[in-house]
């Protein structure tokens, strides 16, 4: 499993592993709404925390669809799947070094960002907060649509529409959650269901992905 | 290890290829699967390893067994070849590389990158990672495709090794290893049309 981690992350790092795509994508989606929606600082101050939130989701998507494509065109899954690793094992490790190379520079990113878009001070930390416990399920639930649409060719775009809609609850409660405390107000409820979509989908997501998995495979 | 195949049927996609396969392979012993394109070697190879349910009769004794190489090798392009192989290592739990690198004559490629190595030479990497699986079944499928007569040698060394320490191998080759082992052709054994009777059951 941890040899798994190591190979993931130095595969992401080296050249054309595409570390750093989804920061700079990021950063450009982000750049790019003051200039669409004009620079009255007022409305940026209450857009920003749903504006940051829907960027790093979008981020996170741009790199998922070639999660499990590459190790699956390469004949490196099915060796997975003969070894001693359980296939739920292999996706969910798969998804965590997708969130340290892609969720976790969002989540560092997205304070200095905050900036750009006028983020109202008192909304610094729990953007970050929510973030940091919502990214983990973005990369997890990805893991589940790469490999349901493994094995399909251009399955990107069609993994982009199944994957989305699973999105959703994760963005209300993320981006309600920071745009409540950029408001001054309490935002535990929401940071709560977050955390709590967040574990159930690090719970039972792998055994989901692992199963589809075995069913791609034949 | 004792591998028993009983009574097997396989398919792909739903369509049954081949049918009323029976055969054992104990410790030592190697089977060549022999038979055209297309008959099915591969589908009954990826049955054995486990990659697919049988459609029919039991495979028993292949579970955690094998060590399976098809026509991808799942090379890493970014990845040395020492990369790429301690990897596999890794997951089959095994330490050392040396005695994989040596028996493919890979010892002065390993710095080099797996994405500059030629056909052959990819070849040769995924047949090292065989050894370091450690795994006693070795289920093979046209493991010489893009491999020299020299390098044909080394493989039919490693698999005369492997055999010599209790090891079994399940081969599907078109060309002579050199090898003493038993073939099996596998075309008498294609599956009949009649296999498709149900073939409207969806519509019912």
């Amino acid at each position: 499993m941890r040899a798994l981690f190591v190979r993931d992350m130095a595969l992401a790092l080296r050249a054309g592993g595409g570390f750093g795509l989804g920061l700079a994508f990021f950063l450009i989606v982000v750049v790019l709404v003051p200039f669409s929606v004009g620079p009255a600082s007022d409305l940026l101050m209450r857009i920003a925390p749903g504006v940051l939130w829907l960027g790093a989701l979008l981020a996170c998507l741009l790199s998922l669809d070639r999660l499990l494509a590459v190790d699956w065109e390469d004949g490196a899954l099915d060796l997975l799947a003969t070894s001693p690793l359980p296939l739920e094992g292999v996706v969910a490790v798969k998804a965590a070094a997708h969130w340290v190379t892609t969720g976790l520079p969002l989540v560092l990113a997205a304070p200095v960002l905050g900036v750009l878009l006028n983020l109202a001070p008192a909304g610094y930390g729990v953007l970050v907060a929510s973030l940091a416990l919502g990214t983990p399920a973005l990369s997890m639930i990805g893991a589940f649509g790469a490999a349901l649409t493994v094995g399909i060719k251009r399955g990107g775009l069609l993994m982009s529409l199944l994957v989305l809609p699973m999105y959703v609850p994760t963005l209300i409660f993320g981006a309600e959650a920071a745009r409540r405390a950029a408001e001054g107000l309490d935002p535990t409820t929401p940071l709560l269901f977050l955390a709590g979509i967040t574990a159930g989908v690090l719970a039972l997501m792998p055994f989901a992905a692992g199963a589809v998995l075995r069913v791609n495979l034949r | 290890m004792e591998l028993t195949v009983t009574d097997l049927a396989v398919g792909r996609g739903g369509v049954p290829v081949l049918a009323g396969l029976s055969f054992g392979l104990g410790p030592g012993q190697a089977l060549v699967l022999r038979g055209p394109n297309g008959s099915g070697k591969t589908t009954l190879l990826r049955t054995v390893a486990g990659l697919q349910p049988p459609m029919a009769g039991t495979v028993t004794g292949a579970e955690d067994q094998v060590a399976y190489a098809a026509h991808a090798d799942g090379l890493k392009a970014a990845l040395s070849v020492a990369e790429n192989l301690g990897f596999w290592a890794a997951v089959f739990g095994q330490r050392g590389i040396e005695g994989a690198l040596r028996a493919f004559d890979l010892e002065a490629l390993a710095d080099r990158r797996a994405g500059q190595l030629s056909a052959g030479q990819k070849r040769r990497l995924g047949l090292a990672r065989l050894m370091v699986a450690a795994r006693p079944l070795w289920v093979l499928d046209e493991p010489t495709v893009s491999l020299d007569a020299a390098s044909v040698t080394l493989f039919a060394d490693a698999v005369r090794a492997h055999m010599a320490r209790g090891g079994a191998a399940l081969i599907a080759s078109h060309i002579d290893l050199g090898l003493e082992t038993d073939v099996l052709e596998v075309s008498p054994h294609r599956a009949q049309a009649a296999a498709m009777a149900h073939a409207d059951e969806a519509f019912l």
